[in-house]
């Protein structure tokens, strides 16, 4: 039998050296952890349960900022009154995460670090080629069936997506991750798979992120998530997105934030979209045409090219409901 | 009993048949008292994990077993270089074996995730732990990976299901009205929440089985002719099924290397599928492809049907799925030509989900009416009571009951069809289209014989017993209720003992067929008990009743004289009066089958002698008309659906309730068919990657719309003992087409390929 020693940290500093040793895993709601063990994806020698850390799951919000500790569970945020205020888009995309026991189980901070559903990836007795599991190993998914696959941030050596919902609303409404003493923006927090696809985010060993925050802004409360999938509820996002919007006195856009889920190998940020719309009017003609903008630089695969055109479309709808929302 | 006795009842919320009581082994199921096979706690318990092939083809050379062997806990590991072969089994069909052997282990492998080793140890955790040592030394070779590739072919003909009525190619060039188009349905799986597994224990060459099943006999029989130990020896106990849809119906591979693994470890043996082993140790519903041509004249009566169907098989086992099972049936048309052919690719066997045939057939046939409806310039609905048969067109024999119209208008009224305005995408909710679709299934009616007991208790009470299954449909309930409605007793006093080969005998629940033969043989025995006891009261000389009417009624667990010449006397009172403790009888409907007590092992153990839907005078079927509105986003293209009305003709339902709720959960399982589900296969590996429950979709309840069923059918004599007709499978035949029908009408997109996903509609 595959036995691991098993650490119930209670403070951050004996929690931190226990994590940085190899073969170590840290434990929050398990439910990323234990899925990955039983697919043999990670076999950690030792786990270091940090649920039992002190202060690391509140909720505060301010006039500054909106601050979500690492522990906070997924159905606790999604909850709060607070959270509905500062960022309904984060608020939208936990409960549209999921379902109800995951998120009843697993933390805020462990689902930014959930990792990716590419079926290659998950099944190492299958598929032995995985850069981002083995590096230098090759993938398996390239030439294979890739309709969730990514579309946009790839590399030779891979094409995963990255699969979460919370990081695109944080990646859209400019979170900053709480790391210890370090803060980092929830943009560079993910990392293109270029060609070290194994580092996946901006952690050194035996780093922890100990909270999210999120600085008060019009478009963070102006702000929504819309996720397409075949199922109703429970499956992971075929195209998503966030938007934030604020409008200045003469109508025209004076802020707005987009990302898009589903299609990338990181939480996409639409910096040209954005850009094409701030100081405009947002007129139906001039949201379509920058929307449009939401794939550049995509790589489609024949199995995914209809991602091409519902991204846009998806964008569109979410500036087209922010917008009706003002209205009502 | 004839329906006619019975009819008094119907309907109304009593405990006997036609009530709606709710299912007697409801609470403790939701409770969680129901132990299920493998929550039989057994002592000494070793626990096995199995090991499979990671290749399509070829075979394995060897497997280093040593660091296997040599892993903590570990007793016993099991491969094909180390495992004895079995006696082969009989099929179920009740053919001889074509060899004598029977390997659950083979060298040869032909596809993935074949069984290849079993590791068995102290604990789970140990054996999960020492099957990853194994070394496993494979020669590959190549494979074909699904019905698609092009050295698949075109695969070989089914003589069998060849129809050549009339002319249809003639009929088809001079109709006025021609469609053709080709559908198809991917792989789709059963994946029951409770996964297929066993424990088995010998105590010398006898072998005790806890493993779910759909078919007690049958199993305990094929185990008995693999291990060449008598029937009488195997016991097999399934109390409680988690769902199989077809599934559970047989003994499969990994119950023969579990038993076998039992017997040369002196141990019992407990193993426990994995959910993506439940995706390849046992086979779902083939793959299907169909071309359809349908010709009609200008007013849209159907002309011909040609029909040409290509299904996948496994290369070394042919699963046959008619499809043509409906083509044939649904409407008058005097010219078909019907065809099929299988394509052996490098799958595990398919095998039957819920209504095999009929269900990818009447996917198929009911888009190809829409199709034609549109083309003629004519309502759906109207086109398809054109075409209504007054007899069965492939038998030419009378139905028994078909009350297809009655269902047509039924659902049609309920669901306000007359509303539709036909233009596809005419029907709006702000940016949403509407689509509203229609179409028909059916499900023969099929026959066996049943056996059961009945035991009248000293104190009242009734038991009954038999080795037939409770799936979760209400096989429980049913026959509670048709003991309760012989003795007049309410359900309280009835107990039903199911699921264990020992009992008296039953043959498969499969083809829907179980309720319409159980309650047969239930209500057989019961009135034999009831007849004995009565002649008990009539002439035992200790009896306070003897003497005092010529005969006597039972009712509400009392003996009473027709004319009051004496006062009701409790059955306790009698039968301690007598001095007998029970009275009971054992029956069985072999006669009513045509089948004598010599055939009785067969009947039971096999499914030789069930008889065709046309077997008699009559061509007996249930039918059902789904109505189904969805809304489509058009700019994303995804569906979901709004309201579901189906009506359906199964004749008399024995507990409404619960033949509602099949109803509904057929449906359920055809939304998951039209819009979520299907394997998805990895070409260059012959893999099906989404072999969990996370990537296999099935429905969650948000994707459920209301659903409103709508009972039409009235008691069929002809079709079993008691009226009724077959309900489990019927709800999901034709569902999906219903599905794809809306979707044209929101967008005017005919998706013919199931699931219809975003991709297709975007
Ligand atoms: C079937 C299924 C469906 C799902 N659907 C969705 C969905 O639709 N949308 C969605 O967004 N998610 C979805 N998820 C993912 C789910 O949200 C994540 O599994 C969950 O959020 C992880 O949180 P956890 O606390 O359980 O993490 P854990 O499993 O405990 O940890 C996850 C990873 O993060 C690391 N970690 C955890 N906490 C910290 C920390 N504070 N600092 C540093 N490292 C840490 C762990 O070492 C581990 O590597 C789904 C999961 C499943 C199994």
């Amino acid at each position: 039998m595959r036995d691991f020693a098993y650490h119930r940290a209670t403070t951050l500093e004996q929690a931190g050296p226990l994590a940085a040793r190899a073969e170590s895993a840290i434990l929050a709601g398990g439910t990323t952890l234990l899925d990955l063990a039983k697919c043999d994806v990670v076999r950690p020698a030792e786990v270091v349960d940090i649920t039992h850390l002190p202060g690391l799951a509140d909720i505060r919000a301010d006039a500054e900022s909106l601050h979500l500790g690492a522990l906070v569970r997924m159905a606790a945020a999604m909850r709060h009154v607070a959270v509905r205020a500062a960022c309904p888009a984060v608020a939208q995309a936990l409960a549209l995460s999921a379902s109800a026991q995951i998120r009843n189980m697993a933390t805020l901070g462990g689902n930014l670090l959930q990792r990716t559903r590419c079926a290659y990836y998950r099944d190492p007795a299958s598929f032995p080629a995985c850069n981002r599991r083995t590096p230098g190993s090759g993938c398996a998914a390239a030439g294979g069936v890739t309709h969730h696959h990514a579309l946009l941030g790839t590399s030779e050596a891979c094409i995963a997506t990255y699969p979460g919902d919370l990081a695109v609303a944080l990646v859209a409404v400019g979170a900053v991750i709480e790391i210890g003493t370090r803060w980092m923006p929830a943009e560079d927090f993910f990392l293109l798979p270029g060609e070290t696809p194994h580092r996946e985010f901006a952690l050194e060993p035996g780093e922890i992120v100990t909270a999210l925050c999120i600085p008060a802004s019009a478009a963070s409360r102006r702000s929504a998530y819309l996720k397409l999938r075949d199922r109703a509820s429970y499956e992971f996002a075929s195209v998503s997105v966030a938007a934030g919007l604020e409008l200045a006195a003469d109508g025209t856009i004076a802020d707005v934030r987009l990302a898009l889920g589903g299609v990338a190998t990181i939480p996409w940020r639409l910096h040209a979209v954005e850009a094409a719309l701030t100081g405009r009017h947002p007129t139906p003609a001039t949201l379509r045409e920058a929307s449009l903008l939401a794939m550049q630089g995509a790589t489609p695969r024949p199995d995914n090219r209809h991602k091409l055109d519902l991204a846009p479309r998806l964008v569109h709808r979410a500036l087209e409901q922010l917008l009706q929302g003002d209205a009502a | 009993m004839s329906p006619l006795d019975i009819s008094p009842q119907r309907g109304d919320a009593g405990d006997g048949i036609g009530g709606r009581p709710p299912r007697i082994d409801g609470l403790a199921k939701i409770r969680g008292e129901a132990a299920y096979a493998m929550d039989q706690p057994v002592e000494g318990l070793a626990h096995a994990v199995l090991v499979t092939a990671t290749i399509a083809a070829g075979w394995v050379r060897g497997i280093d077993r040593t660091a296997a062997e040599a892993a903590p806990g570990v007793l016993l590991v099991l491969t094909p270089g180390n495992t004895p072969p079995l006696h082969a089994a009989s099929t179920w069909t009740g053919e001889a074996p074509p060899t004598s052997e029977y390997r659950p282990l083979e060298p040869e492998i032909r596809h993935v995730g074949q069984q290849i080793a079993l590791v068995v140890a102290e604990s789970l955790e140990q054996a999960t732990e020492a099957a990853t040592l194994l070394r496993v030394d494979y020669e590959a070779a190549p494979f074909l990976a699904d019905f698609t590739v092009p050295d698949a072919g075109e695969g070989q003909d089914l003589p069998p299901l060849t129809i050549e009525r009339g002319d249809a190619d003639t009929a088809l060039a001079s109709a006025d009205i021609r469609i053709s188009a080709e559908y198809g349905t991917p792989r789709e799986y059963n994946v029951p929440i409770e996964p297929h597994g066993l424990t088995a224990r010998w105590d010398g060459d006898a072998l005790t089985l806890w493993e779910p099943s759909q078919w007690l006999d049958g199993m305990a029989r094929n185990y008995a002719e693999w291990f060449g130990i008598g029937f009488e020896q195997v016991r097999l106990i399934s109390p409680y099924i988690g769902g199989g849809f077809g599934s559970k119906a047989l003994a499969l591979p990994h119950g023969a290397i579990a038993a076998q693994a039992a017997r040369m470890l002196g141990r019992p043996v407990k193993l426990v599928l994995t959910r993506p082993q439940t995706f390849t140790a046992f086979g779902g519903r083939a793959a299907t492809r169909q071309l359809l041509e349908l010709g009609a004249d200008a007013d849209g009566h159907l002309l011909a049907i040609r029909h040409r169907g290509w299904q996948e098989t496994s290369r070394n086992g042919l699963w046959v799925e008619p499809l043509n099972a409906a083509t044939a049936l649904m409407y008058e048309v005097p010219h078909l030509s019907s065809r099929q052919r299988v394509v052996p690719v490098n799958t595990v066997t398919p095998s039957a989900k819920r209504a095999p045939g009929e269900n990818p057939s009447a996917f198929a046939l009911e888009c190809a009416m829409d199709e034609l409806a549109y083309a003629l310039g004519q309502d759906p609905l109207a086109l398809r009571l054109r075409n209504e048969p007054g007899r069965d067109p492939h038998s030419g024999k009378l139905w028994s009951s078909r009350r297809m119209r009655e269902a047509y208008a039924a659902g049609a009224d309920s669901f306000g069809w007359a509303r539709r305005n036909p233009t596809p995408g005419a029907m709006r909710d702000g940016p949403l289209r509407l689509g509203w679709g229609m179409a028909a299934g059916t499900y023969p009616v099929r026959r066996s014989a049943g056996e059961a007991m009945v035991r009248i208790l000293a104190d009242g009470g009734v038991e009954v017993a038999s080795s037939t299954s409770d799936m979760g449909t209400g096989a429980y309930t049913i026959l509670a209720q048709t003991a309760a409605s012989v003795f007049g007793l309410p359900l309280a006093r009835v107990r039903v003992t199911l699921g264990d080969s020992t009992l008296p005998r039953a043959p498969v629940s499969g083809g829907s067929q179980m309720a319409g033969l159980m309650t047969g043989a239930v209500d057989k025995a019961a009135r034999a008990a009831r007849e004995e006891l009565i002649g008990l009261a009539l002439n035992d000389p200790r009896s306070p009743l003897r003497g005092v009417a010529n005969t006597l009624a039972v009712a509400e667990g009392r003996l009473i004289a027709p004319r009051g010449e004496a006062p009701p006397l409790p059955i306790a009172e009698l039968l301690t009066a007598i001095g007998r403790d029970r009275v009971e009888a054992l029956r069985d409907t072999l006669a009513e089958n045509g089948l004598k007590p010599e055939d009785r092992y067969r009947a039971f153990t096999t499914v030789s002698t069930m008889r065709a839907p046309t077997d008699g005078e009559y061509s007996m079927h249930s039918w059902c008309a789904h109505f189904v509105e969805l809304a489509v986003d058009e700019a994303l293209g995804s569906v979901r659906l709004r309201r579901i009305v189906t009506a359906f003709d199964a004749g008399l339902l024995y507990n409404p309730r619960l033949a509602e709720s099949q109803i509904k959960g057929g449906i359920v399982m055809g939304i998951g068919q039209a819009l979520l589900e299907g394997g998805i296969v990895d070409r260059r590996h012959a893999r099906v990657l989404n072999n969990n429950l996370a990537d296999y979709l099935l429905p969650t309840h948000a994707d459920i719309p209301p659903i409103e069923v709508i009972s039409v059918g009235e008691p069929d004599p002809h079709a079993s003992a008691l009226g009724g007709k077959g309900v489990g499978e019927l709800g999901i035949v034709g569902l999906a087409a219903a599905i794809a029908n809306a979707v044209f009408h929101a967008t005017g997109k005919r998706v013919r390929d199931l699931p219809i996903t975003l991709a297709d509609l975007c």
